[in-house]
């Protein structure tokens, strides 16, 4: 019977072996982090985007209502001094009037109207990031689950490792295309008042405004943001991969102790004058690096002139972004994050949940 | 003896030793798992089963020296993992996964996987797609389980605890599934459970572990060969307690069960009736006084 059975050819392995690449799995790894948080990844920032669409529209109503009562005597006031009469607002009048310079400066304007209003959906996703980073490695020990992901061939730091992609690659680029449609929507908004008003919504606003300059800075500032937030997603990512308990607690506690120690060792006169650096350093870093522009992001804005039309447009222009990264900050922060991404692939290979 | 015993051993463990902060877990175990065979890994509470398994699985740090597959699952895992699959408790899986992507992603990322296969054992079962894992039973969230793992290629297979709570028509349907679908004599499989009685059957090999110590590892075919029970009335009891019962217990009208190891069936029956015990009753009599 046996002699039979040994003669047998191997049973032939499933096709599946030859078609499964490290590249591929980690695929597979990043699908199922956005499975599990597509509300935060994707439906989140298109909410708040809808949001603040929302909001604008119930603004710009607000707006006509009180422009009807104010423009009783029929005219707007131009720069250059002279008033154009509209009866019910006549916007065509508007940009025929308007000088080379007063183009600039309305484009201006409605760039920065429009960054505001597509600055929505970055907030929820800082929001997000942070909350998905404490709970990545946490919850799965907490409902056990982690017991199968770990029955399967994927090596700790692979399925770490997605997480930290999904914290600043994936997430970020889902906010930023929901931030250009909330752009895009709200231009197409704004337009069909100025069509009602019988303005040319061309002239009026695409000419002069620059969306999809603003949507290419937006994309290529993601790689800047995902080295800037290292720090913070390390940090949550081991605190998350260690804490037994309120993972929460223990990643916004440890370092503000941490801070007010040493500013009581300042101020008894054991160190000197370190409180601020160090809490600009470390405290702020570790906690806040997920939001897309911190105090220290802003650096390079000193050299940005706001006098000069285009302002807007140099706000968030890649050559400030990358300027960035010539800064110790942004490396000192990149390194220590790492670093915290390695402790958390050792600590989700050995933490026993028993 | 079947060629698949004859090769490397699937696991081989020399003096496991674990240490947790207030108790001993694993206190220099030995034991050896040969291919093929279907091991029932017994226990009382807190013996070291599930200590055990998670060395095994690779899964915790531990001192001594274990072999699973000709890999060191310290230091081998990711290697290991690939010819390795395991049912840790009945709740681990993800509970906002839809059935779907459970499928998909083991489809995605497991090289042994054959997906017509899962589907196959899924067809009969009333799990749709669809669904997530937290709106399924337990016993459907088992079913899943199993046609996911069963639809792996794997060389061991370790279960523990896999029917916990389940009611009985799950928990003999788990059993006969893996049997019938699963189970050949390239294949090893290790169990622990509380429910001795309904497993008793499928097994080839038993182990009793207490304290941190295996105390008993045999085949299933041997232990009749090597346990007797015995009903003995009063005026036979001191006779049969010098041949050196393992375990006594009385029962009314002065009868007396008695518990052999290793010694003939021809000897003792002429003392009283003879038995072959089944695993509770020797789970019963080595386990006595765990708990006191």
């Amino acid at each position: 019977m046996n002699a039979v059975a040994d003669t047998l050819p191997e049973t032939p392995r499933p096709s599946n072996a030859a078609a499964i690449t490290p590249a591929r799995r980690f695929g597979w790894l990043l699908r199922r982090e956005f499975w599990e948080h597509r509300g935060g990844f994707l439906w989140a920032p298109l909410v708040a985007g809808a949001a603040s669409l929302v909001l604008s529209a119930m603004g710009i109503v607000l707006a006509i209502v009180a422009a009807r009562g104010k423009i009783q005597h029929g005219e707007i006031t131009l720069h250059d001094g002279t008033s154009v009469a509209i009866n019910g607002l006549d916007l065509g009048m508007l940009t025929s009037r308007m000088g080379h310079e007063e183009l600039a400066r309305l484009g201006d304007g409605i760039d920065l109207t429009l960054i505001m209003a597509s600055g929505w959906p970055f907030l929820v996703l800082t929001f997000v990031v942070f909350f998905y980073c404490l709970g990545a490695l946490y919850d799965e020990r907490r409902d056990r689950s982690v017991l199968f992901w770990k029955s399967l061939p994927l090596s700790d730091s692979e399925t770490v490792l997605s997480k930290v992609a999904s914290a600043i690659l994936v997430a970020p680029l889902l906010a930023t295309i929901a931030s250009i449609l909330t752009m895009f929507g709200f231009l197409v908004l704004v337009s069909l008042v100025v069509l009602f008003y019988g303005g040319n919504p061309y002239t009026l606003l695409w000419g002069p405004a620059s969306p999809l300059l603003l949507s290419v800075q937006y994309l290529i500032a993601i790689p800047v943001y995902a080295l800037w937030a290292l720090p913070t997603v390390g940090w949550l990512l081991m605190c998350s991969a260690w804490a037994r308990s309120k993972p929460f607690l223990w990643a916004v506690v440890v370092p503000l102790l941490a801070g007010i120690l040493v500013a009581w060792l300042e101020f008894l006169g054991v160190v000197g004058d370190i409180t601020w650096p160090f809490f600009r350093n470390v405290v702020l870093r570790a906690l806040t690096s997920v939001f897309p522009v911190t105090f220290m992001d802003f650096e390079y804005l000193k050299s940005v002139d706001f006098d000069v039309p285009g302002a807007a447009r140099s706000l968030m222009s890649p050559a400030g972004v990358y300027r960035n990264l010539a800064s110790l900050d942004m490396w000192g922060g990149a390194v220590a994050g790492a670093a915290m991404i390695f402790a958390a692939i050792r600590l989700r290979r050995w933490r026993d949940e028993g | 003896m079947s060629a698949a015993t004859t090769g490397a051993p699937v696991i081989q463990a020399r003096g496991l030793r674990k240490a947790y902060r207030t108790k001993l877990a694993l206190d220099g175990a030995n034991f050896r798992i040969e291919a093929g065979r279907i091991v029932g890994l017994i226990g009382p509470n807190g013996a070291g089963k599930t200590t055990a398994l998670k060395a095994v699985l690779g899964l915790i740090p531990f001192e001594g020296e274990l072999d699973v597959l000709g890999r060191d699952p310290r230091t081998e895992r990711d290697d290991l993992m690939r010819d390795v699959c395991f049912i840790a408790d009945v709740a681990v899986l993800p509970r906002w996964m839809r059935v779907r992507e459970a499928i998909d992603f083991v489809a995605g990322v497991h090289p042994r996987f054959d997906r017509a296969r899962c589907e196959r054992f899924l067809a009969n079962t009333q799990l749709n797609p669809k669904q997530r894992v937290r709106e399924l039973s337990k016993g459907m969230i088992v079913q899943l389980h199993l046609a996911l793992v069963m639809a792996i290629d794997a060389r061991l297979l370790v279960l523990d605890e896999p029917t916990l709570g389940l009611d009985i028509l799950y928990r003999k349907q788990f059993y006969q599934r893996l049997l019938e679908d699963y189970f050949d004599d390239q294949k090893t499989i290790v169990i622990t459970t509380h429910q001795v009685e309904e497993i008793e059957h499928i097994l080839t090999d038993v182990m009793f572990i207490r304290d941190g110590k295996v105390v008993l590892d045999a085949a299933m075919e041997d232990l009749g060969g090597r346990f007797t029970e015995l009903l003995v009335n009063a005026d036979q009891a001191e006779a049969a307690r010098r041949l050196g019962p393992v375990d006594e217990r009385s029962l009314p009208f002065g009868k007396t069960v008695m518990l052999f190891d290793g010694v003939p069936q021809a000897t003792l029956s002429a003392l009283g009736e003879t038995r072959t015990p089944g695993l509770a009753d020797l789970f019963v009599a080595t386990m006595r006084g765990t708990y006191a």
